[in-house]
């Protein structure tokens, strides 16, 4: 169940990802139309964070390229924005939250040239998106999960692209964070913004997103919701891993033998 | 050379002492250290080095002794302190575990050389033994330290080898060991004890700056030799024996030459041969390996040439030119020529006069490799859900990752299907088909 | 100008230009490296020393800041290719480095003035000594301190200027990765200033002098405010107090300078460790009892 979609924004063509030769991704082959939003969906160790890793060049592809907007990644990279898991980050940090956003400008401005007003604005517009603006002088080391969760959203906003990438936006936050962040990211897509999203939460998905591409080292399925989700798919993302695929990514990496007393 | 001869017969008392002495001092730090090693806290081995400095000049300072005895319970307050300064730095504020032990080292042992320079300001004519403990002296140890050193590396031993169980699950897997109810904060507590003994005995022969090498490196280095942890143990002793014996010897040799940097350069040697050459995680080795896997992948290729050939024709068993295994598919001449040559050792092909041929082992083995390959697009397309015409290139290169176990897995999980997803046979050897 | 005056502007020139980078390499959680390259750059230092046959030429800085950079990489490809865990091989590289640096001392001891000694304690009690005689304002200060201050110049220069890019990759690696700016670039570019820090401190202050004043003043700073620029300032601020406040704790006690200045650190550390308004001990302590 793979609907392929004309002119899309993102195109992820035969993806196989490796760490140390073993392949955590497999083949995975899809399109994702404008405007939606998307969900990811797949268990624990799915390569889900992998996948949008890697279509950002941040780990390397064995085979495979990736399209957006038809183009190269550093074509296009001020149209894409990544927003990496909350937790990859030491939020004790010295910095405030204006700080943190003011990143987002940077890929634009480039790093050797001045911040300015216009800029400032931007970001103080991006706070303002997330309810933020009060928080512009905090310091991030006094925010609670859902405050940061936004901060992060904000700095990606404030990098005005058109294909969101997000890390488990939704991870450890609270009810009413979880629904304002949707909020936002329901405006966005009704301002014709393509937002792909991991996302854990099998229950919450059918109701959050679009469309739907379940992983599990392999794509099982991308397309419209009402088509993804049914029992066979999930049960094929859910039901277990696929043993042999296991034993044999163990027998190709790299054999850290584990030691014995 | 007279001088090694002479070094080497032992005749000396005194040579004896030390070289005994120093090897003794290596070996056991070396077992010690192997659970810092395996309990990821060299860096803290190094900043409790640097630590018991300050403890062993205010030893000396109070008692105005250089008895080893004295030095040592200094040494052991000061390490000790260190350690519990760098636990209550990391838990009681946010600083960072790297950033603790910086500090903790730096400030420790900046007050030791305020004391150093301050005995040696004052002049005592005991004091010239103090300066050895920053790089280490072994030759000027005499007769009764070396005893006494002795005796206390015995005990750490033995209490490693009681307590081996302990030990090796804490290493492991803190979590587990509390799991299994062990009094773990207890036995960290005895291991901690022996790691501050280990450093303050140690630091005799190489000094307070470079004792962490003597700690973690014997280690690191047998780790490429072993999984088990009693052969790593026995390996780091030995390591750790043979840098020292080195490093007295140069001692011994050059007087003026403090011995910690040799024996660390020893170490270190034997740290890097051991990378290099070890089995299995050696670069050597694994360059060997990846040399044979590019072989075995070549031959592999061969065989499905013939087969697929005698596939297409009916025969499996007809002569073939090497031209006309390139037609069917291309590689270099050259490479072909070895690859049948190592085939043919193997007694999978063989030579006649219209060129090479299979032999029956080399029909089943090129069948296997068919097989697998054919049976892999198969996996590929149910449960990876690649389309047909995508799945040939992952299985060009998987084909030849199989073990025989795997292998089954593979035959049993797709049921021994008839058809590839080309619908080509799937060619089972008898022995798979039961 | 006064002896002690000269002294105690070396201990801040280094202090200034360690603090700087230290803040960075703390917020890295790279403070162990710093030890590292602190270390081991000891063999760059004798191996120029013999070449040029002087000290602080330019030669023996660039051939020594290298030999720093070559630490770092050399660790990098200890844990990843002969897959060491990184600890350990922090640790086996750079005591090698100064075991090496060590014996080459001691070989070549009568070819050069810079013994093991100086390895410890540096050689700030001669700093004021060495002036230059040029016949002009120059000779007025002495020459170990133009150097000091060009690289304290340098340090402030690049981060004026590399700011942003110090910022992002310290902060958030893969995001600076993800908006097209190399983290692995601005590793190397901190890992250089480190090291170019580290040479021409090193002979002034001694290894550890140096690892102190990378570490101690950046994280006591840490504990003291939330804001990056203040950080930066406060630690440099900790690391001067600590070196005027050291000297004099070394001529009270008439001990060694070096030791004086870190056992200094280490009361400052101490004290905002125990006082720091926010994050301090005591201060949260109390607050606890109130709640």
């Amino acid at each position: 169940m793979i609907v392929q979609v004309e002119n899309p924004v993102l195109e992820v063509h035969d993806l196989t990802v490796s760490y140390d030769k073993n392949p955590v991704l497999w083949n995975v082959d899809f399109s994702i139309p404008k405007g939606k939003l998307v969900g990811i969906i797949g268990p624990n160790g799915a390569g889900k964070s992998t996948m949008l890793k890697s279509v950002m060049g941040l780990v390397d592809k064995q085979s495979g390229y990736v399209k957006v907007f038809n183009k190269d990644l550093d074509e296009v990279r001020e149209q894409i924005s990544y927003v990496p898991q909350r937790e990859s980050v030491d939020w004790d940090f010295p910095a405030s939250v204006l700080d943190v956003v003011l990143m987002g400008r940077y890929g634009r401005r480039g790093l050797f040239k001045r911040i300015t007003k216009e800029d400032k604005a931007i970001a103080m517009a991006s706070l303002e998106k997330v309810n933020m603006q009060d928080y512009a002088k905090r310091q991030i080391a006094q925010l609670s999960g859902g405050q940061q969760q936004r901060v992060f959203i904000a700095r990606s906003l404030a990098q005005q692209a058109n294909l969101y990438l997000m890390d488990e936006p939704f991870a450890g936050v609270d009810a009413s964070a979880e629904s304002s962040i949707l909020n936002l990211l329901q405006e966005m897509r009704a301002e014709e913004k393509t937002i792909m999203v991991v996302h854990h939460d099998l229950q919450s998905a059918y109701e959050y997103f679009d469309w739907v591409i379940l992983l599990n080292m392999r794509l099982v399925a991308s397309g419209p919701k009402e088509e993804v989700f049914t029992p066979e798919l999930l049960q094929e993302t859910y039901g277990g891993k696929l043993t042999l695929l296991d034993s044999l990514s163990n027998f190709i990496r790299q054999k850290e033998f584990p030691i014995k007393g | 050379m007279r001088e090694l001869l002479e070094f080497l017969s032992l005749s000396n008392a005194n040579v004896r002492y030390v070289v005994l002495g120093v090897m003794l001092l290596g070996a056991s730090t070396a077992v010690v250290g192997t659970f810092t090693f395996l309990r990821k806290k060299s860096l803290v081995g190094d900043a409790v080095a640097h630590s018991v400095l300050p403890g062993i000049c205010l030893a000396f300072i109070f008692s105005q002794v250089r008895h080893p005895l004295v030095l040592l319970s200094g040494a052991f307050i000061s390490g000790w302190l260190s350690i519990l300064s760098i636990d209550f730095i990391t838990k009681q504020s946010r600083i960072k575990a790297d950033a603790a032990i910086a500090i903790v080292l730096t400030v420790f042992f900046g007050v030791g050389i305020m004391l150093l320079s301050y005995i040696q300001s004052t002049g005592n004519a005991a004091q010239s033994g103090i300066d050895h403990f920053l790089f280490g002296q072994a030759a000027a140890l005499v007769g009764n330290d070396v005893i006494m050193l002795a005796i206390v590396c015995a005990v750490l031993v033995v209490v490693v080898w009681l307590l081996f169980k302990e030990f090796s699950i804490l290493s492991f897997d803190a979590d587990y060991a509390q799991s299994l109810g062990l009094p773990v904060r207890s036995i960290e507590f005895v291991l901690s004890t022996l790691t501050v003994i280990a450093i303050a005995v140690g630091i005799q022969a190489v000094g307070v700056v470079l004792m962490a090498a003597m700690l973690i490196t014997p280690a690191a280095a047998a780790r490429y030799w072993t999984n088990r942890l009693s052969v790593m143990l026995l390996l780091a002793a030995m390591f750790g024996a043979l840098s020292g014996f080195f490093g007295s010897y140069i001692s011994y040799s050059a007087p003026k030459m403090p011995t910690g940097p040799w024996v660390i350069i020893a170490v270190t040697f034997i740290a890097f041969i051991s990378m290099t050459f070890a089995p299995e995680r050696g670069f050597f080795f694994k360059w060997l390996s990846k040399k044979r896997k590019v072989n075995t992948t070549m031959d592999e290729n061969i065989l499905k040439i013939f087969f697929h050939l005698g596939e297409k024709e009916g025969d499996a068993l007809t002569s073939r030119k090497i031209a006309q295994l390139q037609a069917r598919r291309y590689f270099e001449e050259s490479k072909m020529q070895a690859s049948l040559k190592r085939l043919c050792r193997d007694g999978k092909v063989e030579e006649d006069e219209h060129g090479w041929k299979l032999t029956k082992v080399g029909v089943i083995e090129s069948k296997r490799i068919a097989k697998l390959h054919r049976l892999w697009e198969m996996y590929m397309s149910k449960f990876l859900k690649i389309p047909a015409d995508h799945v040939h290139e992952g299985a060009e290169s998987l084909e030849h990752f199989f073990t025989p176990e795997l292998e089954e897995m593979l035959e049993q999980e797709l049921d021994f299907p008839e058809t590839d997803p080309h619908d080509k046979p799937i060619p089972y050897t008898k022995t798979s088909v039961s | 100008m006064s002896y002690s005056f000269w002294i105690i502007l070396t201990g801040a020139l280094v202090a200034s230009s360690c603090a700087l980078l230290g803040c960075f390499l703390v917020l890295r959680k790279m403070s162990m490296i710093g030890d590292a390259i602190s270390h081991a750059v000891l063999p760059g230092i004798v191996i120029a020393f013999l070449i040029s046959g002087s000290r602080s030429s330019l030669p023996m800085l660039i051939g020594a800041a290298l030999v720093g950079v070559f630490t770092t990489f050399l660790i990098e490809f200890i844990s990843k290719k002969a897959k060491m865990q990184n600890d350990a091989a922090i640790g086996l590289v750079f005591t090698f480095l100064f075991a090496v640096g060590i014996i080459m001392l001691t070989l070549f001891a009568d070819k050069m003035d810079l013994d093991a000694d100086c390895v410890l304690h540096g050689e700030i009690l001669f700093i004021p000594l060495d002036i230059l005689t040029t016949g002009t304002f120059v000779d007025i200060v002495p020459r170990k301190i133009w150097i000091l201050f060009i690289v304290f110049i340098i340090v402030i220069i690049a981060l004026r200027i590399g700011y942003k890019g110090f910022l992002i990759t310290t902060f958030d690696p893969s995001y600076a990765v993800s908006v097209g700016i190399s983290a692995v670039l601005w590793h190397y570019v901190l890992m250089t200033l480190v090291s170019l820090v580290t040479v021409v401190s090193f002979e002034s202050v001694g290894a550890i002098l140096v690892v102190a004043f990378l570490v101690v003043p950046a994280a006591s700073a840490y504990l003291l405010t939330d804001n990056l620029v203040r950080m930066l300032l406060i630690a440099v601020g900790v690391g001067v107090l600590s070196s005027i406040l050291g000297y004099f704790l070394a001529k009270w006690l008439d001990s060694s300078i070096p030791g004086s200045m870190t056992a200094t650190l280490g009361i400052l550390f101490l004290i905002s460790f125990l006082l720091a308004p926010k994050y301090g001990l005591l201060p949260r302590k109390l607050l606890r009892k109130k709640a």
